[in-house]
C-alpha cells in the first residue's frame, strides 16, 4: 500500500521535475538562440537606453529564480504533506 | 567629459595600498579565528567533510553563493560589460541558469542517500570499487582545473592589485586555505564562504548603488549614456555569439555543469535534511542572480564612468574595471576594500575546492576503495588532513607551473567535465533503475576523457593558447558533443550488462530519495 502510495508521489514529482527543467532549458536556450539568429530584435529599444537584449537578459535572471520558487512552493506544500502522510 | 578628467595614469592599483592591506589582514585575521573556533567542533569525519550537518538553510544558502561566485565572475564579467557591453552580459545570464537545474533533479535525492560526496549516490547499489575509482577520477579533474584557474589568477590578481610578486601571492593563498580546511574542515569552510559572499555582495551593492546615483537611480539611464558615448552597438548582441552552436555548447556546460560540480554538491550534506537542502538553494539562486543583475550595473558603469581604453590599459583583459570604477567612485580607500574583496574571494573557492577533492581522496578512494570500509574514525580524520595538505601543496606547484599562461579556459573545461561526467551518473543512477555499474563507469570515464581530448583538439587550445592556424575539432567547449555521448554510454552498457541484483536495489533507493536515510 505505502509502495504503491510512493511510486504514484515519485511520479508526480518527476512530472514537476521535467517540466521545470524542461521550462528552464527552453528560457535559457531561447535566450540564446534570439541572440544568434536575430541580433536586430535583440537590438530594439523598448524605451530609451533598455534594449530588447538587456532586458529578456535580466528576465531570464528573473524568471530562473521565479521558477525555483514555484519548485520551492509546490514541494513545501504538496511534496512535503504527501511524505508526511507516508510516513505515519 | 568625465573621461577627460581622468588621466590614464591616475589609478593608483598596483601600488602597495595601506587600505587594501588593512582590509587584507582584517579578513585573514577574522576568518583564521574562525577557523580556530571551528576546530575546536571538528572532531570526526562528519563534522570535517559536513560540518556536524548543522548549517542552517540560510547560511547554507549564503555560503553556495559564495563557493560559486568566484573572483572571475565578479572581475571578469564586469570586465567583459565594460568593454563589450552587451555581449558580457550573456555571461552574466549563462553562470546563474544551472542554478534552477540543481535544485529540481539534484539537491533532494543528493542528500538523501549520500554522506560526502556524489560518490555515495552514484555507488549506493552498484559495486563500490569501480564506481568510487571513476568518480573519483570525474571528481579531481573536475576540481584540480577549477583550481589551476583560480591560482593562476589569484597570482595575477594580487600581483596586480598589491604590488605583491607571483609566487609570494600563492604561497599566500596555499597557506591560508590549508589552514582553514585542515583545522576547521567543513564548518569554518562555510563561515569563510559566508563572510566573504556577505562581503561580496555588499561590495558590490555599494558600488551598484555610487553608479546609479550618478544616472538618476535610472539604469536605463545608465545604459542610455553608455550608447551615447560608444554607440548603440553596446547594448545589442555584437560577435561573441556568431556561432551558435559554439552559444549552445557552452551554455549546456554552464547549466548542467554546475549540477557536477564538487564543491558545490558537497555542501548539500551540511543541512540537516533534503528539506534544508531545497530551501539553500532557493536563498543561493536568490543572492546569485541578485550579484549578477548587479554586474549589469558595474559594467556599464565602468564603461561609461572609467572608459574600456582606460581600463584596457591598466590589463588588456579588462579584469580591472570593477577595483577602477571603484576608485573612480570611492578613491583609493574603496578601492582597497574591492581589492581585498577579490583576494578573500579567491580564498574562499580554493578552500571549497579543496575540501572536495580531499574528500574523493579520503573518503572515496581511501576509505572505500582502499580500506574496503574498515578504517576507524581516527584514521578516517587523519587521512582527509593528510588529503588535505596533499591537495593545498599540489594547488600551490599547480599555480607556479601554470604562471602566466593562458588558463581562462580551464573553467569551461571544469565545467565541461562535471556536465559530462558527473551530472549524468547522478541523473542516471538517481532516476533510472536499469543503471549497472559498467554503465556508469563507462559513462563517467567516457565523459571525462572524452572531453579532455576534445579540449585538446579545440580552437581555445590549438588556436589561443598553442598559437596553431587552426584547430580539428570546431567547438571551442565540448559539452554539446561530450555531454549526451557520457549519457548514450551510460545507457547502452547498462543495457548491455543488465543486472538484476542491482535493479531490485533501486527500490530501496527509491524510497530513501524520497523519504531520506531514516525511513
Amino acid at each position: 500500500m505505502a509502495d504503491t502510495r510512493l511510486a504514484d508521489l515519485a511520479a508526480a514529482r518527476w512530472k514537476v521535475q521535467v517540466a521545470l527543467t524542461a521550462a528552464m532549458v527552453a528560457l535559457y536556450f531561447g535566450f540564446i538562440l534570439l541572440i544568434a539568429y536575430d541580433k536586430p530584435f535583440m537590438a530594439r529599444l523598448v524605451a530609451p537606453g533598455l534594449s530588447l537584449g538587456i532586458l529578456l537578459g535580466a528576465l531570464v535572471i528573473l524568471l530562473s529564480w521565479l521558477l525555483t520558487w514555484v519548485y520551492v512552493r509546490w514541494a513545501n506544500t504538496h511534496y512535503d504533506a504527501a511524505l508526511d502522510r507516508l510516513r505515519e | 567629459m568625465i573621461l577627460s578628467l581622468l588621466p590614464q595614469a591616475a589609478t593608483r592599483i598596483g601600488e602597495p595600498n595601506r587600505v587594501a592591506m588593512g582590509f587584507f589582514f582584517l579578513f585573514i585575521a577574522t576568518t583564521l579565528g574562525i577557523t580556530w573556533w571551528a576546530a575546536r567542533r571538528t572532531r570526526t569525519t562528519e563534522h570535517f567533510y559536513a560540518a556536524g550537518r548543522t548549517i542552517s538553510p540560510g547560511q547554507n544558502g549564503i555560503a553556495l553563493a559564495g563557493d560559486y561566485m568566484s573572483a572571475a565572475s565578479f572581475l571578469g564579467i564586469a570586465g567583459l560589460v565594460s568593454t563589450t557591453g552587451f555581449d558580457g552580459l550573456i555571461y552574466s545570464t549563462g553562470w546563474l541558469v544551472g542554478w534552477p537545474v540543481v535544485l529540481f533533479l539534484i539537491a533532494e535525492p543528493l542528500r538523501n542517500l549520500g554522506r560526502y560526496t556524489f560518490a555515495d549516490v552514484v555507488a549506493v547499489r552498484l559495486s563500490q570499487t569501480p564506481v568510487r575509482i571513476a568518480s573519483a577520477i570525474g571528481t579531481l579533474a573536475t576540481v584540480s582545473f577549477y583550481l589551476i584557474a583560480q591560482m593562476v589568477g589569484a597570482g595575477g590578481l594580487i600581483r596586480l592589485m598589491f604590488g605583491i610578486p607571483y609566487e609570494t601571492a600563492i604561497v599566500i593563498v596555499g597557506v591560508a586555505m590549508i589552514a582553514y580546511v585542515l583545522f576547521g574542515g567543513m564548518l569554518a569552510t562555510t563561515w569563510v564562504q559566508i563572510v566573504k559572499a556577505v562581503l561580496l555582495l555588499s561590495g558590490a551593492a555599494v558600488l551598484a548603488l555610487l553608479v546609479l546615483a550618478r544616472f538618476h537611480w535610472s539604469p536605463a539611464a545608465l545604459f542610455a549614456a553608455a550608447a551615447d558615448k560608444y554607440g548603440a552597438g553596446v547594448l545589442a548582441p555584437g560577435r561573441l555569439v556568431s556561432r551558435p552552436l559554439d552559444a549552445v555548447s557552452l551554455g549546456l556546460a554552464l547549466m548542467f555543469g554546475t549540477a557536477g560540480l564538487p564543491h558545490i554538491l558537497m555542501r548539500f550534506y551540511t543541512v540537516p535534511d533534503a528539506r534544508a537542502a531545497r530551501k539553500s538553494v532557493f536563498y543561493a539562486t536568490g543572492l546569485i542572480g541578485a550579484f549578477y543583475l548587479m554586474t549589469f550595473i558595474l559594467g556599464f558603469g565602468a564603461m561609461v564612468l572609467v572608459g574600456p581604453d582606460a581600463i584596457k590599459s591598466v590589463e588588456p583583459g579588462g579584469n580591472m574595471a570593477a577595483p577602477l570604477l571603484a576608485e573612480f567612485l570611492g578613491g583609493t580607500p574603496f578601492l582597497g576594500f574591492i581589492a581585498a574583496v577579490a583576494f578573500a574571494t579567491i580564498l574562499a573557492v580554493v578552500a571549497g575546492l579543496t575540501l572536495s577533492g580531499a574528500a574523493a581522496l579520503s573518503h572515496d578512494l581511501w576509505v572505500s576503495v582502499v580500506r574496503k570500509e574498515r578504517a576507524d574514525a581516527v584514521e578516517q580524520l587523519k587521512v582527509a588532513r593528510i588529503a588535505t595538505v596533499g591537495l593545498g601543496i599540489l594547488g600551490v606547484l599547480l599555480g607556479i607551473t601554470f604562471k602566466g599562461q593562458n588558463v581562462a579556459f580551464m573553467v569551461g573545461l571544469a565545467f565541461a567535465i562535471a556536465a559530462s561526467a558527473n551530472f549524468p551518473a547522478l541523473v542516471l543512477s538517481i532516476f533510472w533503475r536499469r543503471y549497472t555499474t559498467a554503465g556508469a563507469v563507462t559513462s563517467m570515464l567516457l565523459g571525462t576523457a572524452s572531453t579532455l581530448i576534445l579540449i585538446y583538439l579545440s580552437p581555445t587550445l590549438q588556436v589561443d593558447v598553442l598559437k596553431h592556424p587552426s584547430a580539428w575539432f570546431p567547438l571551442r567547449n565540448p559539452a554539446l558533443v561530450t555531454m549526451p555521448l557520457s549519457f548514450l554510454s551510460g545507457i547502452v552498457v547498462s543495457l548491455l550488462t543488465s543486472n538484476r541484483r542491482e535493479a531490485e536495489g533501486f527500490d530501496g533507493v527509491a524510497r530513501r530519495m524520497h523519504l531520506g536515510p531514516t525511513a
